[in-house]
């Protein structure tokens, strides 16, 4: 069989509704009769609920029904968190609504449906609620110090838990190393910012009810709405129509969610709420908020003894769905691509009142993946290296994959010599090291500086084996069925519901080229749990390794089925058919033969099939890896940095990632770009800021800043192509890729560009006044906001 | 209420709207055109875009008793006879991955093409500050409006159905 589609840059059948706007975003659906809900959120950190008066909002024009939390307290239920990481994990209640106390600012103390949203709004302003104030909790390091003040009181600690991870003998590597370097770095906290704001539309039909989120999850989402609520699992339906983006945001069970069931559960009518971004930046889980502790040991030559890894994990005032298990992701990662001898890992889950995290691109491995690239410049630095060629010394070579690392991880294929290559050659690297050196010579006033990064990730997330050793509360399986209609044309199912990627492309030209069928006869259905049966959904760059997959075997099934149908219909052999372009032929005559399309029309009329083979030619399938996948590269910034007014330029960004085989290298590079602006933006822009009362200040898109088309360079990438060996399309993932690599890209650009004036550290995001500041040895302190995540900046220090 | 008559699309149409009625939520609460969605609340991120008398505004800042008597060119009112070459262009270069900034996108290119119909790629990416995209890092949409300039260029048919 030829394949034709597989590899191809085709266009997107996504767009033509896109382009248009003729889609189906959640906000656009609005039933016959429905009712809109606002929610009055706390204006304070911390609080306890004294009296919630709702009467003046019951009288307004056009409010059909006001609830607070107590008035719900009894059917709300808590909201799930699915990834338990220790026995004695502390797990507070999470009410949808708050009942008696409040943790985060915006977090949802009342309700209000009525007929319309603006009523529904106007009517938040005659609620009277009597707050008792208690202490915010907003510092990391001051929420575990003896004596802290609590965001949970009756769990007597800020604690939720330690999560340890050891291998080698750490003490030896460590002691007398010619080389330790001590570092403190902090990942600032993020909002996602997907554009399409949330927004839920549930209506109820009797006793069953149609939940229309935008989601990236709709199978869990029923699965923990049907646990939360009560509403038994089949008689719900979720259902993800357009959905505009999520990065992670989307992977959750979020309150209004749960609480758009009960009031159309309560109500009889179709209820929606979608958020204004305002609200959105305080409840949208936010992504990142580590403050990590490292050392490293190496030997003189830059050979690394062993690493010890220190977390503190901000989970905000509650567990999210998977909240404690983000941090755990980046526990295998911070090895990064190299060897070394010991290493030790410790993470603890700190609760805050913030709002809380949970997955955001990424997902613990940039966290990760920038710890341990910062400390390959930082010990290249140390010893007077080049910062390749400290890489070269300690990754894994590629003769020797498979290979088991230290943090207990098998990368299945790799060639790091090839994508570091490549990526030198499209920078020019030895030209833009000999103008650095210039540069520096003519005492520039720009300074020019190149940061490297060559990552790996785990992704692909699946090994439900794996998922379960580390107490993760589902599988990671992904299912597909595959249909041929009686006409020919074919319809494609998928547990993976896309978010922007193109999944409705991409699997068709999966089917195409299994099924030899054309690409436009191909349909791809997803995200409707009435339509896709099961599915683990979309996160962690699974969706092509492990959904892909499935297709592929869910279409190998069907041809096995239709060539004995074929065989028979051609009164041949079985052995004899062969299967070309969406042919069944006779070996060795010629001139007989069927369409997989005749076979489907014969299959379905059932009127003469072998014996044993039932009518219809369909298929479903599920595929559950033995491992991950491990996509890598080199990434490599140039930048700028002008040494009177801070400003950082990327002068040239180069990515060449290997993401194994490409289905559609279109669609991939345009992943590769989104993931690089939101790396970059990380690097230079995005801080979710709180003040010391618990406030956040950047709620809307006018205080945190998300880049424009304006902020950012034209990239130069490419790839190599190392096929995955965990399944058999050679697949590996991309979605996260370009935001794993790019940060430390650039901080290691920017440090590189500053390390003659002593500095050897600029906090994140790297704003033109912490450069200035950094610059003039201030680099230990964070002066914009105090009491804002702690004391950004290094320790080790300018030599 | 104040009652007042535009014309979206080619279609006339005439109401009672609040004084405090947003242009944006008048579009698509009253008149059903959903293209046109809404990505914040403070005028930041373009997602509502849409032409009022041929420039591009920002449909969340402007009242809906503003457009009295005023023309308004959505999304959905471009590519009557076929695809328009912006929206061409977006597919062929592949200028959006979930679609949502797109209708603003376009919008705005269209107006910063009308200004200036052979933009450089600083131009373009200055040109589009207003609107943002979370998920294209903007290479492939700088790309998609270089290449609707050129397409609009060259046939005089298609640069009168573009202004």
């Amino acid at each position: 069989m030829t394949a034709t589609e597989i590899g191809s840059a085709r266009r997107r059948s996504e767009d033509a509704r896109l382009v248009t706007g003729r889609t189906r975003w959640t906000d656009n659906i609005a039933p016959a009769g429905t009712l809109h809900v606002a929610f009055l959120r706390s204006p304070h950190a911390h609080a306890r609920i004294e009296r919630v008066d709702t009467s003046g909002a019951r009288g307004r024009p056009n409010v059909v029904a006001v609830f607070s939390g107590a008035d719900l307290a009894d059917e709300q239920g808590s909201l799930p968190c699915a990834w338990v990481v220790t026995d004695d994990m502390k797990h507070p209640e999470h009410p949808p609504m708050a009942v008696r106390e409040v943790r985060y600012v915006g977090e949802p103390v009342a309700c209000v449906v009525a007929r319309d949203r603006t009523a529904a709004v106007d009517a938040l302003e005659e609620i009277d609620v009597d707050y008792a104030p208690l202490p915010a909790v907003v510092d990391m390091d001051a929420a575990v110090a003896d004596g802290a003040d609590l965001v949970h009181g009756d769990l007597g600690t800020n604690e939720s838990y330690t999560w340890v991870f050891e291998n080698g003998d750490l003490d030896a590597a460590m002691r007398d190393a010619p080389v330790v370097l001590e570092r403190r770095y902090v990942q600032q906290r993020l909002i996602p910012t997907a554009m399409e704001p949330r927004s839920v539309v549930c209506v109820p039909e009797g006793d069953e009810f149609t939940l229309y989120s935008a989601t990236q999850i709709p199978h869990i989402l029923r699965l923990m709405l049907a646990t939360v609520t009560g509403v038994p699992e089949h008689r719900l339906r979720v259902v993800a129509p357009d959905v505009g983006g999520g990065f992670g945001s989307k992977l959750q069970v979020y309150g209004e969610e749960v609480l758009a069931l009960l009031l159309a559960r309560r109500l009889g009518r179709p209820v929606k709420w979608t958020e204004s971004r305002s609200e959105g930046n305080m409840t949208v889980h936010h992504g990142r908020d580590q403050i990590q502790r490292l050392t490293l040991a190496a030997e003189a030559d830059g050979r690394i003894r062993g690493l010890k890894v220190d977390l503190l994990a901000d989970m905000g005032a509650y567990l999210m769905l998977v909240t404690p298990g983000i941090p755990l992701l980046g526990a295998f990662m911070f090895n990064g691509i190299y060897k070394m001898d010991a290493y030790s890992f410790t993470c603890t889950g700190v609760f805050t009142t913030k709002t809380p995290t949970d997955a955001y691109r990424g997902a613990g491995r940039p966290e990760a993946t920038y710890a341990i690239e910062r400390l390959m410049d930082e010990l290249a630095a140390e010893l007077g290296l080049d910062p390749i060629e400290v890489r070269r010394r300690n990754w894994i070579r590629h003769e020797e994959f498979p290979y088991d690392t230290i943090a207990g991880l098998t990368y299945d294929s790799g060639n790091y010599e090839a994508a570091t290559e490549q990526a030198l050659r499209l920078l020019e690297y030895d030209k833009l090291r000999a103008e650095q050196a210039d540069r520096r010579d003519r005492r520039d006033p720009v300074q020019l500086g190149i940061g490297v990064s060559t990552f790996t990730e785990m992704c692909g997330l699946a090994p439900s084996r794996v998922l379960g050793s580390l107490s993760y509360g589902a599988g990671g399986w992904e299912h597909a069925s595959v249909r041929m209609l009686p006409s020919g044309k074919v319809e494609v199912v998928t547990g993976s519901s896309a978010h922007g990627q193109g999944h409705e492309t991409a699997w068709a030209q999966i089917a195409a080229d299994r099924l030899g069928v054309p690409f436009d006869d191909v349909k791809v259905l997803h995200g409707d749990t009435a339509v896709s049966p099961k599915g683990m959904d979309t996160y962690g760059s699974r969706s092509l390794a492990v959904g892909g997959v499935a297709l592929y075997s869910a279409c190998d099934k069907v041809v096995e089925k239709a060539k004995k149908v074929a065989a028979h219909l051609l009164e041949a052999s079985e052995d004899d058919i062969e299967f070309t372009g969406g042919r069944f032929g006779v070996r060795g005559v010629p001139d007989s033969g069927t369409t997989i399309q005749e076979v489907a029309t014969a299959a379905f009329a059932a009127h003469d099939l072998p014996d044993g083979v039932e009518p219809s030619l369909d298929s479903d399938a599920t595929f559950d890896p033995d491992n991950f996948s491990f996509p890598h590269g080199t990434h490599l910034c140039a930048a700028e940095v002008d040494t009177e007014t801070g400003m950082v330029k990327i002068r040239k960004y180069v990515a060449v990632d290997d993401v194994g085989k490409v289905v559609n290298p279109l669609i991939v590079e345009g992943q590769v770009h989104g993931g690089l602006a939101q790396g970059i933006a990380q690097a230079l822009f995005e801080e979710a800021v709180y003040d010391a009362d618990g406030n956040l200040t950047t709620t809307t898109m006018a205080d945190y800043l998300i880049p424009s088309a304006a902020d950012l360079p034209e990239f130069v990438t490419d790839r190599t192509e190392t096929p995955a060996t965990s399944n058999p399309l050679g697949v590996k993932g991309v979605g996260e890729a370009g935001t794993i690599a790019s940060t430390p890209a650039v901080v290691n650009a920017i440090v590189d560009a500053l390390r003659p004036f002593g500095v050897s550290d600029v906090p994140m995001p790297c704003t033109p006044e912490r450069v200035w500041r950094a610059l003039r040895g201030e680099s230990a302190r964070d002066t914009a906001e105090p009491g804002a995540g702690g004391g950004l900046g290094s320790i080790g220090g300018a030599r | 209420m104040p009652r007042i008559r535009v014309e979206v699309d080619g279609a006339t149409y005439e109401d009672d709207v609040e004084p405090r009625l947003l242009l944006v939520h008048y579009l698509r609460e009253r008149l059903g055109k959903v293209g046109t969605p809404v990505g914040c609340d403070t005028t930041n991120c373009g997602a509502c875009t849409v032409l009022l008398d041929g420039l591009s505004v920002k449909s969340c800042s402007v009242l809906a008793v503003q457009a009295d008597g005023r023309d308004v060119t959505t999304i959905e009112g471009l590519g009557a006879g076929g695809p328009h070459p912006l929206q061409r262009a977006f597919h062929e270069e592949h200028g959006l991955q979930c679609g949502y900034c797109t209708p603003g996108m376009i919008i705005a290119a269209l107006d910063l093409l009308r200004e200036n119909p052979d933009p450089s790629d600083a131009e373009i990416r200055e040109g589009l500050e207003g609107n943002l995209c979370r998920c294209t890092g903007y290479q492939n949409i700088v790309r998609s409006v270089r290449r609707a300039a050129g397409d609009m260029r060259r046939p005089a048919q298609e640069q009168e159905a573009a202004s």
